[in-house]
């Protein structure tokens, strides 16, 4: 069984439709791309996949007994404000709070874990610096195993390389595919930039307003809409 | 006249007093709660909940006080100023919830409305008598005993809540789209933080004073954010801040016969113009 199946899926906003239309799978190891224009409805629809927004029609069924409290995420932009007074260790430990419970404080594994994620995005030496004082690439490496911190399974990103210079975001990104290949994580990342998207992503979802393409990445890049958002850029 | 030379005198005779030890316990320990419920509030932008919130106390305790006449003393005014903070807590919560806008605006309205109410009653009722400036401007002499016992009940449970929940209630404040995304039940939590803040406020305003009880919740967080980068260290700073300034501040009350909450008030905001001018010193160096 797949691990995420939208089944005619569209959402709304006060009756207005973003988006609609929305029928694909994602399976175990899948590293799928969700490319579009601006407002084409990415963000809202990883807002659906992540339970903050009700699909208005159609249906999300998360298999292979993958709970809510089991997926990773990235936003877009992180709701938090740039002069909160928190180390990076203690946003990335918060990441543990829902395998942790109602149980009070976090136990030793979950230190441990967060230190080797940490570690993993190589931020550990950040680990006690102020989070308002790091670089944009390095805020969201931290924010990033943060993610990792609540998953083993689905990773949700909405454009992680949003605001980075080109150097650091494909550092970014190869750490992404690395994080992929080493550990088998399910990703589903949004991105503006299409040609990193047809690098790096076996499978592609392609929004504007409804779906446009679905499926392996080798067959987008040979479709007529696939062929002229790459010759576009894709890169807004 | 005394001065504070002879401090030593002037505390050991301050803990002669029955009433004194009762207010030193109840505020410290009130003092404490505020700070650490306060540091969640600034930064979640709560602020204002809280200064509402004794505006509600106003107008529940000068009834509670109506209730007093009527049934002729020995009635804790805890029976009534709490639960009606508490309910008030809540729907201001979801006030500022529903209506992201105007949440604002309807936090505001809810603290000027409670205010009015409570001055109509005191008009109608006893006037603005001594009683009615010790609600506003908060007195040491109020407690009894058994309004000692239940604040240190109180006040206790309110501090293992925050040390037990500390780490989902980081979480809610730092990021709550995260928490919510990853499935913490996101509005239990704001719920608890306005629970605790209603409690505090209704346990601190008798010796605060309803107008000055919000600016404990303000003054430690914020003196803290002036000098510290971690959040549990912002935590732990605000904690000390409130509680040696609470003592000196009593201190100060007790030596020169000023009105104790305002004291309090007044060392705060020194302790934070100080912060504010070590932290812009730092920023040059
Ligand atoms: N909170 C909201 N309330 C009302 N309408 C919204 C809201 N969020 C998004 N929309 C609308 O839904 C549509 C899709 O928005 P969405 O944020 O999903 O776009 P996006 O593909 O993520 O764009 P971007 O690339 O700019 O991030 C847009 O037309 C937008 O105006
Ligand atoms: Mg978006």
């Amino acid at each position: 069984m797949a691990l995420i199946t939208c089944k005619d899926v569209s959402f709304s906003y006060e009756g207005n439709v973003a988006v609609d239309g929305l029928s694909f799978e994602v399976n175990q190891g899948d590293y799928l791309c969700i490319v579009g224009e601006n407002g084409s409805g990415k963000s809202t629809l990883m807002k659906g996949l992540l339970d903050l927004l009700r699909p208005k029609t159609g249906t999300i069924t998360m298999g292979d007994g993958l709970k809510q409290t089991q997926i990773g995420y990235l936003p877009q932009q992180s709701a938090a404000q740039k002069d909160f007074p928190a180390s990076c260790f203690e946003i990335v430990i918060s990441g543990r709070l829902n395998s942790r419970g109602i149980m009070p404080f976090y136990s030793r594994i979950d230190r441990m874990i967060a230190s080797a994620h940490m570690d993993q995005l190589g931020v550990i030496s950040l680990r006690n610096k102020s989070f308002r004082e790091l670089s944009g690439g390095q805020q969201q490496r931290v924010l990033l195993a943060r993610a990792l911190c609540a998953t083993e399974k689905l990773l949700l990103l909405d454009e992680p390389v949003s605001g980075l210079d080109p150097l650091v975001t494909a550092e970014l990104y190869q750490t992404i595919q690395d994080l992929q290949r080493d550990t088998g994580i399910t990703i589903i990342m949004i991105s503006h930039d299409v040609h990193a998207a047809v690098e790096h992503a076996n499978h592609i979802l392609h929004l504007q307003n409804k779906q446009l393409f679905f499926g392996p990445t080798a067959e987008y890049v040979e479709t007529e809409v696939g062929r002229r958002f790459l010759r576009k850029g894709g890169d807004f | 006249m005394e001065t504070l030379f002879e401090l030593d005198r002037i505390i050991v005779e301050m803990f002669d007093f029955l009433f004194m030890r009762r207010a030193i316990l109840v505020g410290l320990l009130v003092s404490l709660c505020a700070a650490l419920l306060g540091v969640n509030l600034v930064l979640k932008r709560y602020a204002m909940i809280g200064t509402s919130l004794s505006h509600v106390g106003f107008a529940a305790m000068v009834i509670a006080t109506g209730i007093d006449l009527a049934v002729e003393r020995e009635f804790s005014h805890f029976f009534v100023t709490l639960p009606m903070v508490v309910l008030a807590a809540f729907a201001l919560l979801l006030l500022s919830e529903n209506n992201k806008i105007k949440g604002d605006s309807a936090v505001a309205l809810v603290s000027t409305s409670s205010l009015a109410i409570g001055i109509i009653i005191v008009s109608q009722t006893t006037g603005l008598n001594t009683d009615v400036c010790g609600v506003m401007f908060g007195s040491i002499l109020a407690m009894t005993r058994f309004d000692v016992q239940l604040s240190v009940v109180l006040s206790i449970s309110v501090l293992t809540l925050f040390v037990l929940f500390y780490k989902q209630l980081f979480a809610v404040t730092y990021d709550e789209t995260f928490a919510k995304a990853t499935g913490t039940k996101v509005f239990v939590y704001k719920a608890l933080l306005a629970f605790l803040t209603a409690v505090t406020v209704v346990l601190g305003m008798r010796m605060m004073g309803a107008l000055l009880i919000a600016s404990l919740t303000i003054f430690p967080a914020l003196s803290a954010m002036r000098l510290c980068k971690r959040f549990l260290s912002v935590v732990i700073t605000a904690a000390i801040i409130a509680v040696t300034c609470f003592f000196v501040g009593m201190v100060l009350s007790y030596t020169y016969n000023l009105p104790p909450g305002a004291s309090v008030v007044a060392v705060n905001l020194t302790v934070f113009v100080f912060f504010s001018g070590i932290a812009l010193m730092k920023g040059r160096g």
